[in-house]
């Protein structure tokens, strides 16, 4: 069962937005964030801090509580609301630590047998020479391959920005689900357009090549399903937004919770390995 | 100037008239060293693995020399080099990438960025996996993704050590979010090879970035790197726009990462045989016990 069934709902816009304009709400300044949302799905929430190596990432939230009767781990990017909490949110980029984290609770929740639900919402990881330093390529690798065996039902959700890596290190999950209005794309399209053209200004042509959407993005069999948004998008109405995720999560575990831990295992280990659309032999037919 | 640069008219292949990025595969008779600015004669170069003698510069090689450089007497089996790219977002920026990957193949004579072949390592059968760094930077579409992620498997069902000996700029923008997750594939491919317990050793060589060092790059059981390769996330111009000043001389350089604790070790492209031989001597034993 895949929240899409019902995800094309009279909730839908009736005209279809360009991948620029989706560009927007899914940075709209004043769209829920992981928090906002926690505090509307979770009951009991009670954060966890800290990588046990470095430091407590505040780019990154993590903690335990209630989804229903169920507990979970629940972790994702946290933007800022205005100047002071944007920085010290460092605007929604996590450094090394903040992954660190993120898998030190992911690894705690499997251990204690939670479903783990991540939000991403991030422009990216973030770029700057301390990040490097503390090796920010070494530390989104390790999540990658180390959620790949997490033992346990672990659902994504694309929420806002999926900012390549910095939201992929906390995206390997049995379902990938965006948001409605949310975009996720290998390069934002302002960094693409500076490739292509030399000129940031053509952002919005980018948008277009890069499929970013959450339509297309199911298109290309790269995510599972989209979760609807209130009309006119998240911003306008947070607590429909939170109950409309609140009801796809709560789908979504429940079709998982048949399978054993190897099962689940197994079934997010197909899923990626499927990905992948390429060429074989001279007669040129696609591989799927 | 006709020793130093090849001349316009003696180009062999018609078709290699678009790439135009700076080329070790000179026909000249010298060339000037990007370290020391020495003036070396080429089969100087060549008999010293493309390391200039005087300073030590790595010179930038293409994959299939690397796997020369690499396997007994230079021989390996070729695994999936029929695949190619799909274009799967149909992508067009000032020309369409279709035409792009054309011109790339043609250019290489590889269909795409990476090379999977099988031998032996001073006797040991290995796979290695080369990235052709000249094939769209060496970026990782659907089929390097592809062509790792079975080299991972082969690894896996015949017990033989896997290396790959990257060379790139990350993830392929051309194939969006299709390359993106490729990253978590290949790292899901190698948590099996983990729980394998075949050795897996991942070489950087300059330049190693983005999705790539973000993957299976840092994901080796042992990470190391040739001498002065540029390794990193973020690429320097796009932390200097972040930060807004100079990055220091030899930041993301092979000896900084060494030094911050990110590989294992640095070592000498001369020396690279020896070395993964030693090693996969120590983790599983010698060749003899590992082909029983």
């Amino acid at each position: 069962m895949h929240p899409q069934a019902h995800g094309q709902s009279q909730l839908e816009p009736t005209v279809e937005k360009t991948a620029w304009e989706k560009v927007q709400f899914a940075r709209h300044p004043k769209r829920p964030y992981t928090l906002d949302y926690v505090e509307r799905i979770l009951t009991g929430f009670q954060e966890i801090h800290g990588d046990r190596q470095f430091a407590d990432d505040p780019a990154i939230v993590c903690g335990m509580g209630r989804l229903g009767s169920q507990p979970v781990l629940i972790c994702g990017q946290q933007k800022g609301r205005d100047t002071k909490s944007r920085l010290h949110r460092n605007f929604g980029m996590p450094k090394p630590e903040g992954y660190r984290k993120a898998l030190r609770i992911m690894q705690l929740a499997a251990k204690f047998q939670l479903p783990i639900i991540t939000l991403m919402d991030t422009a990216g990881a973030y770029h700057g020479m301390d990040a490097e330093e503390r090796g920010q390529g070494e530390a989104l690798a390790r999540n990658l391959r180390e959620m790949s065996r997490l033992p346990v039902p672990v659902i994504c959700v694309c929420i806002g920005e999926g900012g390549s890596g910095g939201a992929l290190a906390l995206g390997v999950g049995n379902r990938v689900l965006m948001l409605e209005n949310s975009v996720y794309s290998v390069i934002s399209p302002e960094s693409c357009a500076a490739i292509i053209w030399r000129d940031k200004n053509r952002a919005e042509l980018a948008a277009a090549a890069l499929k970013l959407t959450a339509k297309e993005m199911l298109a290309l069999g790269l995510v599972d399903g989209i979760v609807p948004e209130p009309p006119g998008g998240a911003h306008e109405d947070f607590d429909l937004a939170a109950t409309l995720l609140k009801t796809a999560l709560q789908e979504q575990l429940a079709s998982l919770s048949g399978l054993s831990s190897s099962e689940l295992v197994q079934d997010r280990y197909d899923k990626f390995r499927r990905i992948g659309s390429f060429f074989t032999g001279d007669t040129f037919s696609p591989n799927k | 100037m006709a020793w130093f640069k090849r001349s316009t008219e003696d180009k062999q292949k018609p078709t290699a008239e678009d790439s135009s990025e700076r080329t070790v595969r000179t026909e000249g008779l010298w060339i000037k060293c990007d370290g020391c600015r020495e003036i070396i004669w080429k089969k100087d170069l060549e008999a010293t693995f493309n390391v200039c003698s005087k300073c030590s510069y790595h010179f930038r090689i293409d994959a299939r020399t690397r796997l020369a450089y690499l396997f007994d007497d230079g021989v390996y089996e070729e695994h999936d080099k029929e695949l190619a790219s799909s274009d799967p977002l149909k992508f067009v920026d000032s020309k369409p990438y279709a035409e792009r990957l054309e011109l790339m193949q043609a250019a290489t004579g590889l269909r795409d960025a990476l090379i999977s072949g099988t031998g032996l390592l001073l006797g040991r059968k290995v796979h290695i996996c080369a990235m052709e760094p000249k094939f769209i930077g060496g970026s990782m579409g659907a089929v390097v993704g592809e062509k790792i992620t079975r080299a991972v498997e082969r690894a896996i069902a015949d017990q033989a050590p896997l290396i790959v000996v990257s060379a790139s700029g990350g993830a392929r923008m051309q194939e969006g979010a299709v390359s993106l997750m490729q990253m978590a594939k290949i790292s899901a491919a190698l948590m099996r090879l983990d729980e394998a317990r075949v050795p897996y050793v991942s070489v950087l060589t300059d330049p190693t970035t983005g999705g790539v060092t973000a993957s299976f790059a840092m994901l080796g059981d042992l990470n190391i790197a040739e001498p002065g390769a540029l390794i990193g996330f973020a690429g320097p111009r796009v932390i200097e726009q972040t930060i807004r000043q100079k990055l220091p001389e030899g930041f993301q350089r092979s000896e900084f990462l060494l030094k911050h604790g990110m590989l294992d070790a640095v070592v000498q492209r001369g020396e690279m045989r020896a070395y993964l031989a030693n090693m996969f001597e120590l983790l599983v034993g010698p060749v003899e016990a590992a082909a029983a």
